[in-house]
C-alpha cells in the first residue's frame, strides 16, 4: 500500500520540484526586468556607454566562442574518439577553467602575460597586450568558454558510429574527408550547442575580465561600476537590454539549431 | 587474393591467432564461428581499421598491413549497414567514386549493379526511409560501387527479418556470380554457409580450426567443437575403451577406443517399433521431450541416464500423440557416427 501512495506521489512531486527550480530562475529575472520603467530603458538604451559596453560584450564572446570552436574541434574529436592512457587527466585539465574561482583565472593568466614574465615580454614584442585590451578580454573569455565548447562536441562526435567513418574511409576518403563529409555533417548540431554554451558562458563572465581589462568595459563590469558608484536603480536597466539582447539571440541559435527533418538528425 | 599470415591481435583481454588464412581470388569464402571468436577482428584488419599486434597481410599480393583503409580498396558490408544518414540513397552508393578510380573497362558498370540490386526507384530516398533489406541492399552498392579487391560481408542477414534474409542470400550468390569479385562473409550460422560458400574456415577461440570445402567440414569436422557447431549435437565420450549411447552399447570397430564419437539428431530414427534397416545400431528409450521445429518435432529420448536428440516428424510423434514417457526406439547407421579421436 505504501508503496503504491509513493508511486502516485512521484509524479506530482517531479512537477512540484520542477516549479520551484523554474521559480528560483524566474523570480528574480523578472523582478529586475520589471523594476525599470520604460523612460529609464530608453534612456538607458540611448546611452553610447551603456550599447557600447554590450556590443563588446557581443563581440568578445563570440570571438571566444569562434576561437574555442577552432581549437576546441580537434581536442574534442581525439577524446571522443581515441582511447589513450592519460585521457581522465586531459578530460580534467579540459573542466579546470569550470571549477577554479574566476578570479583566478584572471590573476593567472596576468602572471602569465604580464612584463615580469619572459612569456609576456615575449607577447609584449610581438605587440600583444592583455592587459586593458580587447585582446585581453577575449583571452579570458576563451579560457572560460573552452570547455563547455569541448564536452558539447565531445558528447556529439561520440553520437557518430565509429564504423559510419570506418565505412566511408574504406571507400577511400581519408581521415580529414571522413571528418569533414561524414563527421562535421552528423554533429554540427552539437557543434552549434557547444557554440552557443560556450557564448553564453563568456557573455557571463565577469571576475576574470575585471582582473584583466576593466576597461574597455564590457557590459557585466558596467553594470558593476553603475551598481557601486549609483546604486541599483542605474545598473538594472543595463542588465534588463542584455538579456534582452542575449535571450534574443540564443534563442535564434536555438531555433537554426533545432532538427527539422529525420536525416539530419 | 587474400592472404594473412601469423595475424595476431592482443586488446581488452581478448587475443586472436596466430591466424594463416588463404582465400582464393573469386572465392566466396566463409568464416564461420560463434559471437566473440574473432570473426570481425579478422575482416577489420583486412579492411585497415583495426591494427595487427603482429602478422601479414597481402591482398593481390601486395602487403597492406600497414597501409590506411582507403588505401586498400577493400569493401564492406556490416549487419547494421552503417548507411551515411545524411545523405541519399544515390549519394551513399556514388561516396566512394570521388576517391576511387574505377576501371572504365570493367564491364559491370555501376548502373549495373544499382538495377541488379533493384535500387533504381530509391536512388533519392533517405536511408531512414528504407526496409532493412533495402537498406542492406544499399550498403552491398555502395561497397561494390568501387570495384574492390575484396568484398567483406560481416554477417550481413543476421539484423534482417526473415522474409528479407533469403532474398538478400539469393541476391549475394548472384552477385558473386556474376561480379567474380572476391567475397569473405563472416557468419554464424551453417545454413548460410552451405548456400553461399565455396569454402569455409571454421573459427573458434581467436584460432581457425578448419578449412575446407563446406561438404567437408560440414561431413568430416575435426572435432567436438567444430562438430557440435556444424549440427552434431549430441557428443559421447568413448570411455574405458568403449562407447555407450544411453543403454546401446555401439562397438567402436576401426576407431581408436578413446576420444568421443558424434551423432546429427537428423541421422537418427525414431520408431515405436524396431522396424530398422538391417545393419543400424538401435536402442531404446523413452520419450522425455518434444519440441515442434518447423514441420519436424525436435525428441529428446532418454535412455539410461543419457539425453539423445533426435528430429522425428509429424507422423510420428504428433499424429500418434505420443505422451512423455513413451517407450520409443532409435536407430542409426554405423555411417552416421562420426569419431573424433582425442
Amino acid at each position: 500500500m505504501n508503496r503504491v501512495s509513493s508511486l502516485n506521489l512521484f509524479g506530482p512531486l517531479c512537477v512540484a520540484a520542477s516549479m520551484m527550480v523554474l521559480l528560483f530562475i524566474l523570480v528574480p529575472l523578472a523582478e529586475m526586468i520589471l523594476q525599470p520603467s520604460m523612460a529609464d530603458l530608453v534612456e538607458t538604451v540611448r546611452d553610447e556607454e551603456v550599447m557600447s559596453a554590450i556590443g563588446r560584450s557581443l563581440s568578445c564572446s563570440g570571438a571566444a566562442a569562434i576561437i574555442s570552436c577552432i581549437f576546441g574541434t580537434p581536442i574534442a574529436y581525439l577524446l571522443a574518439r581515441a582511447q589513450f592512457r592519460g585521457k581522465k587527466i586531459i578530460e580534467s585539465i579540459i573542466d579546470l577553467p569550470i571549477m577554479i574561482p574566476h578570479p583566478v583565472v584572471g590573476i593567472a593568466l596576468l602572471s602569465l602575460a604580464g612584463r615580469n614574465h619572459p612569456f609576456g615580454r615575449f607577447l609584449h614584442e610581438l605587440g600583444f597586450t592583455l592587459l586593458g585590451t580587447t585582446s585581453g578580454i577575449i583571452t579570458v573569455l576563451t579560457f572560460v568558454a573552452l570547455p563547455f565548447y569541448i564536452n558539447t562536441a565531445k558528447a556529439g562526435f561520440q553520437t557518430v558510429p565509429k564504423r559510419i567513418e570506418q565505412v566511408a574511409r574504406s571507400l577511400g576518403a581519408g581521415q580529414g574527408a571522413t571528418f569533414f563529409r561524414i563527421t562535421v555533417p552528423l554533429t554540427w548540431r552539437h557543434m552549434l550547442t557547444g557554440f552557443i554554451m560556450s557564448m553564453a558562458r563568456a557573455i557571463s563572465e565577469f571576475g576574470a575580465v575585471v582582473i584583466i581589462a576593466y576597461h574597455p568595459m564590457i557590459a557585466p563590469v558596467l553594470m558593476y561600476e553603475r551598481f557601486t558608484a549609483y546604486g541599483l536603480k542605474y545598473s538594472q536597466p543595463v542588465a534588463v537590454w542584455l538579456i534582452v539582447i542575449c535571450l534574443t539571440l540564443f534563442l535564434l541559435l536555438r531555433v537554426v539549431s533545432a532538427p527539422v527533418g529525420r536525416h539530419n538528425d | 587474393m587474400i592472404k594473412i599470415s601469423g595475424l595476431i591481435h592482443n586488446f581488452s583481454g581478448f587475443s586472436l591467432g596466430p591466424i594463416n588464412l588463404k582465400v582464393n581470388t573469386g572465392e566466396f569464402f566463409i568464416l564461420l564461428g560463434p559471437s566473440g571468436s574473432g570473426k570481425t577482428v579478422i575482416l577489420e584488419s583486412i579492411v585497415g581499421v583495426r591494427r595487427p599486434a603482429s602478422g601479414e597481410i597481402l591482398l593481390d599480393g601486395l602487403n597492406v598491413t600497414h597501409l590506411g583503409p582507403e588505401k586498400r580498396h577493400v569493401g564492406i558490408v556490416y549487419q547494421d549497414q552503417a548507411l551515411f544518414p545524411h545523405l541519399s540513397v544515390r549519394e551513399n552508393i556514388y561516396f566512394g567514386l570521388r576517391y576511387q578510380k574505377v576501371s572504365p573497362e570493367n564491364p559491370i558498370s555501376i548502373e549495373m549493379i544499382i538495377d541488379t540490386l533493384g535500387l533504381g526507384r530509391h536512388l533519392d530516398k533517405f536511408p531512414h526511409d528504407l526496409s532493412g533489406g533495402e537498406k542492406q541492399r544499399v550498403a552491398l552498392a555502395r561497397a561494390l560501387a568501387i570495384q574492390p579487391r575484396v568484398l567483406l560481408l560481416d554477417e550481413p542477414l543476421s539484423a534482417l527479418d526473415p522474409c528479407f534474409r533469403g532474398d538478400i542470400q539469393r541476391l549475394l550468390k548472384e552477385l558473386h556470380a556474376s561480379l567474380g569479385t572476391t567475397f569473405l562473409m563472416v557468419t554464424h550460422d551453417f545454413n548460410e554457409a552451405f548456400y553461399l560458400g565455396d569454402r569455409v574456415g571454421i573459427i573458434s577461440r581467436g584460432e581457425v580450426k578448419q578449412v575446407g570445402t563446406v561438404n567437408d567440414v560440414f561431413l568430416h569436422p575435426q572435432n567436438e567443437d567444430i562438430g557440435t557447431f556444424v549440427g552434431m549435437k549430441n557428443i559421447f565420450t568413448i570411455e574405458d575403451g568403449a562407447l555407450l549411447i544411453g543403454n546401446l552399447s555401439v562397438p567402436l570397430g576401426t576407431y581408436s577406443p578413446t576420444g568421443a564419437c558424434g551423432l546429427r539428431p537428423e541421422d537418427i530414427e525414431v520408431s515405436l517399433t524396431n522396424s530398422f534397416p538391417a545393419g543400424y545400431h538401435v536402442g531404446n528409450g523413452t520419450l522425455h521431450s518434444v519440441v515442434k521445429q518447423g514441420y519436424g518435432c525436435e525428441v529428446t529420448i532418454a535412455s539410461g541416464t543419457t539425453h539423445i536428440l533426435a528430429f522425428g516428424d509429424e507422423k510420428t510423434v504428433r499424429k500418434k500423440e505420443l505422451t512423455l514417457g513413451t517407450p520409443l526406439f532409435f536407430a542409426f547407421s554405423p555411417d552416421a557416427l562420426h569419431h573424433f579421436p582425442e
